[in-house]
């Protein structure tokens, strides 16, 4: 069973948003929560986080980064073609509460993965702060998508063309030292992005006993438990991102193995990327596939 | 023919590929036997009255008279003895444990020098024969019942329980998680031992008796249970969604790239064809590989490794030869192919380099001691006996426990600690009118096994829609 898309525009250079009819994912599909797509028959199985879920209209959102071959390929697909496979939905949904004030911090693609939670974190009575960063002012997304929900978007650049000229992480800090000693102190940032990102956001944190929660995004294949390809350490346990994440406690996250193993591949990936006749440009950004959760 | 006659025939051999030819291969590794030898070897069969091969067949095929049908030179007749109690024969043919389960109660065995009728071989002839000369037993679609029933998970207990309900007429919807259907017999066994085109065959004479397969669905997620039950409409549930979760032995190191779990690798080189230089998903193509494991997916797996280059391609484990779960004809053509056994050995941590890579596993070797309570010979080290072995790929076969993906969402189905779906005599859960069986049930088992299952628990579920003569 193929999948249409209904809507695909770029949202950032090698970013492009995909709206798709999915009528069996739609159903039951929870902020956290992605899909195992393959694009065409014969091709890769990729996990990517849902977006945004459209009940009335069967579809869910997709923003996907242009970064391997498979990524590319979807990327050259436009309204009215078809995807051959979307299965999901995959993954334990984002445990929401009322924290008081909720800070979620998306880097690049990160930023489509945080923002289904963003607006569950607001609907649940929160405060809801989003900081919001990018290499450059155009990879910096969803800003005002997000300003619909949030009482407050930060957005951040790391060579300073918008925003806060910085890391999302160094903007993070500031926030909390604003609201530390105020009557809405955070009760809990959700972060998602690059690996070296979300291990910074973990470190800031941690200084400051806030709960963090990260949406891990580990190479994965089948997405249902099987493979154990996504397993990640957990406070010493090993735990599958599939099934019993993809989002953890971010203190607890042993980010530099997580980063080893997303590296396993990276050869044969650079060479299935030369190989690949898409004729987008190249995307140099570390944070590779960071879209997925 | 007299029994001393046929007493007198050798075993029929089965041909292969050369050996060296498929270290380097993904094609079948045996080649099925030509009809004057399979008649030959049908010949050999004594036509017990009661016949004990019967008895160790889980789907209780009736052995002696479809290879009387053989030695007759009736394969269509043949094929409606098999197919009348056995959806899938192509698939056991090539697979089942006959050594442990009929060929085992053959009466020949018990002769001196002599060898079991090759039950297997001729079942998978006789399959073979079938498909190829597309003959299909008497296959009328039955007048619908009505009812409908919803499978979880498209492997063989999956398929097996498809068929049977079917064939009762009864509308059958089978949900599969993957993008293609076959679960284990698709991305588990790899193509040298069965050919995915074999299991899309059967498949395919599955959606011609109008069984419905909806792939991409994950029962637990997409729907619950209850959706099936509800909205959905159907009057009864099989969950045969397998034993999902690769078990890690917890050594250090396990997360070093180049390690992988049995299921992981084999699902990249098999579903994926990643065998294929030109597939999109990548695996790693090891210089050294070691698996840890003595059961089949073991075998698979460092035939596959060897298959992708591995040289040396080594196997370890714990206990002895005679302890091994494999079936006899993997572990000798592992052997043929090169194989390195090293037995009597576990690894005890995984070594890596400074960039995050697997480099050698450090093993300590065993003996055996007493019994334990699976009545195997347990395995304990032996101090000081600690040494390293080479690789660049590492793969874990030691096992799988139940995926708690369906079980954590439907909170009244009763498990086991374990995580295994209790269910009654007639395989129905805590839950009225859902049934499980195979590996969810068992945890890992076989093929057969779960084809067995999958065969009972259809005349269980039609009982069941029936009960009170209750017709929709």
């Amino acid at each position: 069973m193929s999948h249409r898309i209904v809507q695909a525009s770029w949202l950032a250079p090698q970013v492009k948003r995909f709206v798709i009819e999915a009528p069996h994912v739609v159903r039951r599909c929870q902020p956290g929560q992605f899909v195992i797509v393959r694009v065409a028959v014969g091709g890769e199985r990729i996990p990517l986080t849902i977006a945004h879920p459209d009940q009335a209209n069967r579809t869910i959102t997709l923003v996907v980064q242009a970064i391997g071959a498979t990524t590319q390929e979807l990327c050259a697909l436009q309204a009215g073609d078809m995807i051959a496979d979307v299965a999901g939905p995959l993954g334990k949904p984002t445990e929401i509460t009322n924290v008081g004030h909720a800070v979620i911090v998306g880097g690049g693609v990160g930023t489509a993965v945080i923002y289904p939670q963003a607006g569950a974190f607001k609907a649940a009575g929160n405060r809801v702060t989003a900081i919001i960063g990018g290499r450059s002012k155009p990879y910096v997304i969803l800003e005002k998508e997000l300003a619909d929900i949030c009482d407050e978007v930060l957005p951040c650049t790391d060579d300073g063309t918008y925003g806060f000229h910085g890391f999302v992480t160094q903007r993070l800090e500031q926030l909390i030292a604003q609201y530390q000693s105020t009557n809405q102190p955070i009760g809990q940032v959700i972060c998602a992005g690059p690996v070296p990102m979300m291990r910074a956001v973990a470190q800031a944190t941690r200084r400051h006993n806030i709960h963090t929660v990260a949406s891990l995004n580990p190479i994965m294949v089948d997405g249902t438990g099987m493979c154990g390809g996504c397993r990640v350490m957990v406070g010493g346990q090993m735990v599958f991102a599939c099934v019993d994440g993809p989002e953890f406690d971010a203190h607890q996250v042993d980010f530099q193995e997580l980063s080893n193993r997303q590296s396993a591949y990276r050869d044969q990936e650079q060479a299935a990327v030369e190989h690949h006749s898409c004729q987008l440009p190249r995307a140099t950004s570390p944070s590779a596939l960071a879209s997925s959760p | 023919m007299k029994a001393a006659e046929r007493m007198k025939i050798p075993r029929q051999e089965m041909p292969q590929r050369d050996a060296v030819e498929r270290s380097s291969s993904f094609d079948e590794v045996n080649l099925g036997l030509q009809a004057h030898i399979a008649m030959r070897e049908a010949q050999r069969c004594l036509g017990c009255k009661d016949a004990k091969c019967v008895q160790g067949c889980p789907v209780n095929i009736d052995i002696p008279a479809f290879i009387q049908r053989v030695a007759d030179g009736d394969f269509k007749a043949a094929a409606d003895v098999l197919y009348a109690s056995n959806a899938l024969p192509g698939i056991t043919g090539r697979v089942c444990p006959q050594e442990s389960q009929c060929e085992c109660n053959c009466i020949r065995a018990k002769a001196k020098n002599n060898a079991p009728s090759a039950i297997g071989y001729l079942e998978r002839f006789v399959a073979d024969w079938a498909r190829e000369n597309h003959y299909h037993q008497n296959r009328t679609i039955p007048a619908p019942t009505g009812f409908k029933v919803a499978i979880v998970g498209s492997g063989p207990a999956g398929l097996t329980c498809a068929g049977e309900l079917a064939r009762r007429g009864h509308g059958v919807t089978i949900f599969e998680a993957l993008h293609e259907p076959g679960g284990v017999l698709l991305y588990g066994i790899p193509e040298f031992r069965l050919p995915k085109a074999i299991v899309r065959k059967e498949v395919e004479t599955l959606t011609q008796l109008g069984v419905q397969i909806v792939c991409n669905v994950i029962i637990g997620r997409t729907y619950l249970i209850d959706d099936l039950l509800g909205e959905e409409n159907f009057d009864a549930v099989f969950i045969a969604n397998g034993a999902g979760l690769p078990v890690f032995q917890g050594i250090a190191g396990e997360n070093y790239k180049g390690v992988y779990s049995a299921n992981e690798y084999l699902t990249r080189v098999n579903l994926m064809c990643a065998y294929d230089q030109q597939s999109a998903t990548p695996v790693l193509r090891p210089k050294k590989a070691v698996v840890v494991g003595g059961g089949n997916v073991a075998m698979d797996s460092i035939r596959t490794a060897r298959r992708l280059g591995a040289d040396p391609a080594t196997l370890v484990y714990r206990r002895s030869r005679d302890e091994m779960p494999a079936r006899v004809e993997e572990v000798l053509h592992a052997q043929e192919e090169g194989i390195v056994f090293e037995m009597l050995t576990n690894p005890v941590e995984i070594l890596g380099d400074d960039r995050g890579w697997v480099k050698a596993v450090r093993c300590q070797r065993m003996e055996l001691g007493e019994a334990d309570a699976s009545g195997r010979r347990s395995p304990r080290p032996i101090a000081g006996s600690e040494f390293e072995i080479e690789c660049d790929v590492f793969i874990e076969a030691i096992g799988t426990r139940a995926n708690p993906l369906l079980t954590q969402t439907t909170p009244d189905l009763a498990v086991n600690a374990r995580g295994n779906i209790i269910i009654d005599a007639n395989n129905m859960t805590s839950k009225a009118g859902v049934f499980a069986g195979g590996d969810i049930v068992r945890g890992a088992a076989t093929v057969i096994l779960a084809m067995g299952d999958g065969k009972r628990t259809a005349a269980s579920i039609d009982q069941w829609l029936r009960r009170d003569d209750k017709v929709k």
